[in-house]
């Protein structure tokens, strides 16, 4: 009974208008003029910064290591390109708040100079651990956004006996068409990277879900599997956010990971499509992980299309090769419009997580007057986890963050869709992100506190025993005294 | 509250909440304009009333409440309730019944708990309740079918809304449900009692009842209407007309002389407009589909309930309160699955499937 309201495959998501086509009958522009400068931040993944091992006035050829992996969750980062590194500095980084974190800036010397290359006679007779360590020395991470080192996620699916490899090629936000582009026009090599990562982890199939809006993409990716038995393309609807890894799982395969868990628990991975390329490029090409391809939209953007971009050109520079009309740009917005950032300042590098560039204008990001919500519930229909964000809100306005967490306020994943259709335009999911940083700060003051009184405890122990020494001590010295002036009483006794 | 704060999503949708509110307002047109054209001038006069004094209230409040007026008028909610309360009044109710329903409406209904989006009970059938219990006679004085320019002309209508009806007995008669009701009381049996009911005309809406409630299929098809737009769901609507259909034929089919068949149930009095309009106000009904139709279902069954065997002739009001009541409750206890996790909250346990 209770199942009948619930769609065991698809629950939720919005259909947003796609503006897709603006950029998807481009061909990916690979004209882009190698920048004068380069700006390569140190950490462009999940986990530990990368440590740099150049110095200022070193000569770095294109694809030499910048700065190496620092343990065991982490990815180096190479030179894009040829030349002379002109300062190791702290600069803006490309997130909401632009605050400066430790880059490495090359002066391009316009050689575009490779270093040594080093590929493989056949990639395919490479052993999974050769493989997964190829793929961690070139730097390759999660190209769809979440850049979590793809090495230690290949590893990791060598340990846990997987069955599927899930390729989420599922590009469900607006605007972007990058992941689209690359399986229209480079279909076969991202099937090696397929099998090479399939390779990587022992595992036997692989899904690779693309949402119908992209039919060209679906025929080429079909066209390069054909002779894989091993790697079946399909269909999903088009419908954000289909791109959500867990919802894409549940629509391919009808499983659901655990709230607790991750996909390994149930013996899948999930890789981005654009990451199936980087593997690519890394082992049978042996370059590492120093451009991407890069969507470059919105309304304020003259000649929309996708370019592959070297890492660590200043976004300044792709939007001016794009032609943006700064009288019209409202916004700039890394990644896609729904889950993507806004910068306040274009003068950050294009990171290895940069699927887009958009440059919105004031129509585009029109935003009415918030008004009270008048609980139509359509935030309740079209969440896909499940949650009730008017519900979350509400108690997240009358400060009750436990509340909020009853209902779910951790399993919410901020795709959006809430804030997306709410007539009354409450910014629910910023309601959330907020709670949640709350929760964050509320956690650190407890821990904080706690090792505080933990201090305080070994202080006092400390000196408890430092109190009881000193008496124990004494009381030696006392009796030492009085031993000694014992044995002198019985001496004078006996020279009387 | 008007400082958003630059975060994704940096799209949204078009639907606002006003456009929702004209939405519904179209969706009723019809129905009501159907009850001025065979209620004639008098109801026409009653529906301004209430519309306008319903904007008044709405301007009042939120004046004392100390909030910029338009940007809320503009919105269109006070309108669709005051539509809701004269759709609801006896076509030929004096003029004050429709100023103090929507004073009601509007100002206990609604302002009281705090505005928009705020209230527990369907302003609606909340003014429409209290009216009924306070003004007994003026709320169930059925005029007769009298359409426009056949019926009283636009001066003699004036005098009908703003000065009472002189002749009341003449003019005026029972509804389907009262008379059923009062004929109960003295020992008749159906299907004697309804031998001049014509189910066709019921369902078109040539019959006594309240000013927007009488046409089933210009309320239904509203209904349908606004469902295809995406507005409201079919869960509520469903439910309760199933619910009704279901507990009238068991009871009918068991004692067909005391208990009215499911069609006389369904084409008369407010179900219809209740089943599509009222029940599913967003504010007082449940948030999930499945709290949604226990919701339905619930109201359903109150109305066969009070119906079948309470003092009232009609029973769509206190079903909807009641039912409005419970809503907190639905929604505590009836949430949506969560990904991953069992209804409880527990994640899935993968280790047994």
């Amino acid at each position: 009974m209770l199942a009948l309201f619930e769609n065991p495959r698809l629950r939720g998501g919005i259909h947003a208008e796609e503006h897709k086509l603006e950029t998807s009958i481009y061909n990916i522009d690979s004209d882009f003029p190698l920048p004068k400068k380069l700006y390569i931040p140190v950490q462009q993944h999940v986990g530990k910064p990368a440590e740099p091992v150049v110095k200022v006035g070193d000569k770095v050829l294109k694809g030499q290591l910048l700065a190496y992996s620092q343990g065991t969750i982490s990815a180096p980062v190479h030179a894009p390109t040829s030349g002379i590194i002109a300062d190791v500095k702290d600069f803006p980084a490309p997130h909401p708040s632009a605050l400066p974190i430790r880059t490495v800036v090359i002066e391009a010397d316009g050689l575009d100079q490779w270093g040594a290359i080093e590929i493989p006679s056949d990639p395919f007779q490479l052993s999974p651990e050769e493989i997964c360590s190829r793929v961690g020395i070139a730097g390759v991470v999660g190209l769809g956004g979440a850049v979590f080192p793809s090495a230690v996620k290949l590893s990791l699916g060598r340990k846990n006996k997987i069955h599927t490899l899930l390729i989420n090629a599922g590009e469900c936000e607006p605007y972007l068409t990058c992941d689209d582009r690359l399986m229209q026009e480079r279909a076969e090599q991202i099937v090696a990277g397929i099998r090479l990562m399939l390779r990587g982890m022992d595992a036997p199939k692989a899904l690779v879900g693309i949402e119908d809006n992209k039919p060209e993409a679906f025929l080429a990716m079909q066209k390069a599997s054909q002779h894989y038995p091993q790697i079946v393309v399909s269909q999903v609807p088009t419908r954000y956010p289909m791109g959500w890894d867990r919802q894409m799982l549940r629509y391919l395969t009808g499983q659901e990971i655990p709230a607790d868990g991750r996909a390994t628990d149930i013996g899948v991975v999930v890789h981005n499509v654009a990451t199936a390329y980087a593997v690519y490029k890394a082992i049978c090409l042996g370059e590492p992980l120093i451009s991407r391809v890069v969507t470059v939209s919105g309304a304020a953007i003259r000649q929309p299309r996708n370019v592959e971009v070297p890492i660590g050109t200043l976004m300044s520079e792709v939007l001016a090769y794009c032609g943006v009309d700064k009288s019209k740009m409202a916004r700039l917005v890394m990644g896609g419009p729904m889950m993507g950032d806004a910068l306040p300042i274009a003068e950050v590098p294009v990171v290895k997580a940069c699927n887009g560039v958009l440059a919105l204008s004031h129509a585009e990001i029109e935003e009415p007057e918030v008004q009270p919500c008048i609980r139509c519930s359509s935030c309740v229909g079209v969440c896909p986890v499940g949650l009730l964000p008017l519900e979350m809100a509400s108690r997240i306005r009358a400060n009750q963050l436990d509340a909020a967490v009853d209902l779910g306020l951790k399993d919410c994943i901020s795709c959006g869709s809430c804030s997306y259709v709410c007539p009354s335009n409450i910014p629910l999911v910023h309601y959330f992100k907020f709670a949640s940083g709350e929760l964050v700060k509320r956690q650190q003051a407890e821990h904080k506190s706690e090792q505080t009184k933990r201090l305080i405890d070994e202080r006092n122990n400390r000196m408890e025993r430092a109190r009881l020494e000193a008496e124990a001590e004494a009381l030696r010295a006392q009796e030492a005294r009085a031993a000694r002036a014992a044995a002198l009483k019985a001496q004078q006794e006996e020279d009387a | 509250m008007n400082a958003k704060p630059i975060s994704g999503p940096h799209v949204v949708a078009t639907r606002r909440v006003d456009q929702i509110m004209r939405l519904v307002i179209i969706a009723l047109a019809p129905a009501t304009a159907w009850g001025v054209l065979i209620f004639g001038w008098p109801a026409f006069y009653l529906l301004i009333v209430t519309v306008f004094s319903a904007l008044a209230f709405e301007a009042i409040c939120l004046k004392m409440k100390g909030v910029a007026a338009t940007p809320f008028l503009r919105d269109g909610s006070a309108i669709v309730t005051g539509l809701l309360v004269a759709m609801t009044l006896p076509p030929w109710a004096p003029w004050w019944i429709g100023v103090v329903g929507s004073a009601l409406a509007i100002m206990l209904g609604k302002h009281v708990y705090g505005g928009l989006g705020q209230n527990l009970f369907n302003p609606a059938m909340l003014a429409r309740v209290a009216l009924l219990i306070s003004f007994p006679i003026e709320m169930t004085t059925w005029a007769n079918v009298s359409p426009l320019f056949i019926g009283p002309g636009v001066f003699d209508s004036f005098a009908i809304t703003f000065s009472g009806l002189d002749n009341a007995d003449a003019v005026t008669g029972a509804t389907t449900l009262g008379l059923v009701k009062t004929e109960f009381s003295q020992n008749h049996v159906l299907p004697g009692i309804l031998k001049d009911y014509s189910s066709l005309l019921a369902f078109i809406g040539w019959e006594r009842g309240s000013l927007g409630e009488t046409s089933t299929l210009l309320i239904l098809a509203g209904g349908i209407w606004l469902m295809r737009q995406g507005v409201i769901k079919w869960h509520i609507p469903v439910s309760l007309l199933l619910t009704i259909f279901v507990f009238a034929g068991i009871f009918h089919l068991w004692d067909s002389k005391h208990y009215l068949g499911p069609w006389v149930h369904l084409n008369s009095g407010a179900v219809m407009l209740v089943a599509f309009f009222i029940a599913t106000d967003y504010v007082t009904s449940p948030n999930t589909p499945l709290g949604q139709v226990i919701f339905g279902a619930g109201c359903g069954l109150l109305i066969f309930v009070i119906r079948s065997w309470g003092g009232y002739p009609e029973g769509t009001g206190f079903a909807i309160l009641l039912m409005n009541a419970t809503t907190p409750l639905i929604d505590h206890y009836i949430r949506p699955r969560i990904y991953g996790r069992y209804r409880n909250g527990k994640p899935l346990d993968i280790s047994n499937p």
